[in-house]
């Protein structure tokens, strides 16, 4: 049974929202759709919509994390919803309570969904299975296999700008191994119909076997943005070099490092993008980060009605 | 005790016997077989119609986590489900709490197991004290204790020194090392096998490398020392050509599969079950036919249960995090019989894998059913379909990835020593 499977009730609406993989192109344009009809709400003066009143949402992160959880909170709250946050990172697992006893005591609360972060990959799907019936599970990143509203909010993002997928050559460069990031964007990708997707870095940073998902690989920055549409650029941590991965982050800027005059080889209307938070001078130079093709900013502001979306769509599924 | 087996039929890998026939048992000994002997009054008749008599299993080095762990599992609990899978004689692995490195430890686990009825227990005793690779083990004590080998158990020894002693001084007073091939670094903070499915489901992949190099290091300081090593547990399927390399070598050097690796690999995972999450890992489906082949070959010398009974919150967690080890001896034959039934291998061969040939590498001989041999015997409904719950799984493990699934095959009697240690009521 594969996480989809659980992730969509018997009429195949979304109950959960765990991974991209398996869901449908409708679905996803569903989705994308709905954000779009978010967006004017934060645009208003009064940012509320009463879509979610009375419910709780509790944001359950075991992993710190600020511009997620911000905008899942802002998301909830701009949809009435009442908003908890807890930070698991220093609390009771710290302490050896098991993961089944702290979704018990919180389930004790009577939540109604849980946003949930963790540094285990499959974790959200192992929370969706112990929590009771009524409560839906969002996945804000699970360990590095999936972070499926960040990829709903590219999608988003490139649609605005490109209007279709179907001619797209989009390239994702850097650290793909370890990013949750890359795995859902690939799905995403994929299910939209993007002929070309292309994964760029050191042969250290790009996991086994990937080219049986049906993408293609470079080692080099010029090459693999050739001519692209699209360009996202992964966060690179420190952890990396500490764990032999790569010599130092001035090498990974001289080799990866996104500038103007790297940039030229891409289509002359690309976009570039990145999740953030972004470290200028390692992945990205700044001149390339505050430039006209950098659409960084905008992605955190459809990041909160693709939230918003994908909140109420799975309350929507569990309350019916 | 005496006792009739009727009517089953008798499989003898090592005397290519299989017929069906009688089996008659008196005190520890099996005193005739098919014809009765005079006089002969049993206390007790197996009626074994339909089913496959066959010398007891022998497991090559399981988990039983007494002392130390008896929250997971103790020797009692887990010599009563190896039982009731048709062993005879089961190791002991010595990653217990303390380390089976002493000769206390052992009359401890020994003591343990009076009084019950139970397969032969055997210790694996440690090659390292604690198992911390840093200075060798009481070894010669352990022998005169009565174990059956050595092994660091799953923890490396990464001081090539150390290690070339350890298995220079136990080829000095002959004792088998018992190995698990995997380097520490290239297996770090992994959980599964490096392919596309750790790729797709974003886990730390442990690739066929780490057991590769591990395994091409020992096999060198077998070379230059001369000891004797069963290998246990292969996973990658490049293991089996080369320990089948330095046989040809002339090399002192066995090894074992387990059930779990030639019954599953890495794409059979579903989703983050954690009772996947074993060591070595699940490995690719070239690797698993790979392991079959070399079974098929010759090459390979047994199949082993590798038991490891995990209690359930070591388990009821994410997959990373969650403790690696299946409990086996419940599933164990009927999972040896559904590559029987693939026609993997034929039924000769399979029990041979499980019985006489992990004898050999305990150098305990070659038992079997003959007139004479010690009456250490299983005998097997191979068609009877049971479905395999929590609670009718008799270790206290409940971690197989098995659970809850439509088995066929069964175990009805086993027989110890003379002694019927197991029937299914």
């Amino acid at each position: 049974m594969g996480s989809q499977n659980i992730q969509l009730d018997q009429t195949g609406k979304l109950k959960h929202f765990l991974s991209i993989d398996g869901l449908s192109k409708d679905l996803i344009t569903t989705i994308l759709d709905h954000a779009e009809t978010f967006t004017s709400v934060g645009e208003r003066s009064s940012k509320k919509v009463p879509i979610l009143r009375g419910k709780t949402v509790v944001n359950l992160f075991f992993e710190s994390s600020t511009r997620t959880r911000t905008t899942f909170e802002l998301a909830a709250k701009r949809l009435s919803a009442d908003v908890m946050n807890i930070n698991l990172e220093s609390s009771a697992t710290k302490k050896g309570e098991s993961l089944s006893d702290t979704l018990k005591t919180l389930e004790a609360m009577q939540a109604d969904m849980f946003v949930v972060r963790h540094q285990d990959s499959g974790a959200a799907e192992f929370i969706a299975r112990q929590v009771a019936q009524n409560i839906s599970v969002i996945n804000a990143g699970d360990g590095s296999h999936s972070h499926p509203t960040q990829a709903m909010l590219d999608m988003f993002t490139i649609r605005k700008h490109k209007k279709t997928f179907d001619q797209l050559r989009v390239a994702i460069v850097g650290d793909i191994a370890h990013s949750r990031v890359a795995r859902s964007e690939i799905h995403a990708l994929q299910i939209l119909g993007v002929p070309e997707i292309r994964l760029v870095g050191p042969k250290t940073l790009i996991p086994t076997a990937v080219e049986k998902l049906g993408v293609r690989t470079f080692n080099s920055l010029e090459s693999g943005i050739d001519k692209a549409d699209v360009i996202i650029m992964l966060r690179l941590q420190q952890e990396r070099m500490r764990s032999a991965l790569l010599p130092s982050g001035r090498e990974f800027f001289n080799t990866f490092g996104l500038t103007k005059e790297k940039l030229r080889s891409a289509k002359s209307d690309v976009i570039v993008m990145h999740p953030g938070p972004i470290n200028r001078g390692v992945e990205i130079d700044s001149k390339v980060a505050d430039s006209p093709e950098s659409v960084i900013l905008q992605q955190v502001t459809h990041g909160i009605a693709v939230r918003m979306a994908v909140m109420s769509l799975t309350m929507g599924a569990s309350v019916t | 005790m005496k006792i009739c087996i009727k009517n089953g039929r008798v499989i003898n890998p090592s005397t290519k016997y299989d017929k069906v026939s009688d089996v008659w048992i008196d005190g520890k000994k099996i005193i005739s077989t098919g014809k009765k002997p005079a006089g002969f009054i049993a206390k007790k008749v197996i009626d074994a119609t339909n089913q496959i008599v066959c010398p007891g299993f022998i497991d090559l080095g399981s988990y039983l986590q007494e002392p130390g762990y008896e929250h997971k599992a103790t020797i009692a609990s887990e010599a009563k489900a190896a039982a009731a899978g048709g062993f005879t004689s089961i190791c002991c692995m010595p990653k217990t709490n303390p380390v089976i490195d002493t000769p206390a430890v052992v009359e401890l686990i020994k003591e343990r197991a009076r009084g019950i009825a139970t397969p032969k227990i055997y210790c694996i005793g440690a090659l390292t004290e604690g198992l911390k690779g840093q200075v060798l083990a009481e070894m010669s004590a352990l022998r005169e204790i009565g174990c059956v080998g050595v092994s660091n158990a799953r923890e490396a020894i990464q001081d090539t020194v150390v290690l070339k002693n350890s298995l220079e001084y136990a080829a000095s007073i002959d004792l088998t090392v018992f190995m698990s091939c995997e380097d520490p670094w290239l297996a770090k903070g992994g959980s599964m096998h490096d392919g596309l499915v750790s790729t797709k489901k974003g886990l730390v992949g442990i690739p066929s490398s780490a057991e590769l190099i591990a395994l091409s290091k020992v096999l060198i300081l077998v070379e230059q020392t001369g000891a004797k090593i069963h290998f246990q547990a292969l996973s990658a399927g490049r293991s089996v050509k080369y320990i089948s390399d330095a046989r040809q070598k002339g090399l002192p050097v066995s090894c074992d599969v387990s059930i779990s690796h030639v019954n599953l690999c890495d794409q059979d995972i579903s989703d983050y079950d954690s009772n996947y999450h074993v060591r070595p890992p699940l490995r690719s489906r070239k690797d698993k036919n790979a392991l079959i082949n070399g079974l098929k070959k010759g090459q390979v010398d047994a199949i082993s249960p590798h038991h490891e009974p995990q209690d359930a919150d070591s388990k009821a967690t994410t997959f990373s995090s969650s403790e690696p080890g299946i409990s086996s001896y419940d599933t164990f034959l009927s999972l040896l019989w559904a590559l029987v039934r693939n026609g993997q291998l034929t039924e000769s061969r399979a029990i041979d894998l499980v019985s006489s040939a992990p004898g050999k590498a305990l150098g305990k001989g070659d038992n079997g059913i003959t007139v004479g041999d010690v009456a250490d015997i299983c005998v097997f409904d191979p068609n009877l379909i049971w479905t395999s719950h929590s609670n009718n799984i008799i270790s206290r493990g409940k971690n197989t990835p098995f659970l809850n699934r439509e088995m066929t095959g069964k175990v009805t009697h086993t027989i110890a020593d003379g002694q019927i240690i197991y029937s299914r009521s």
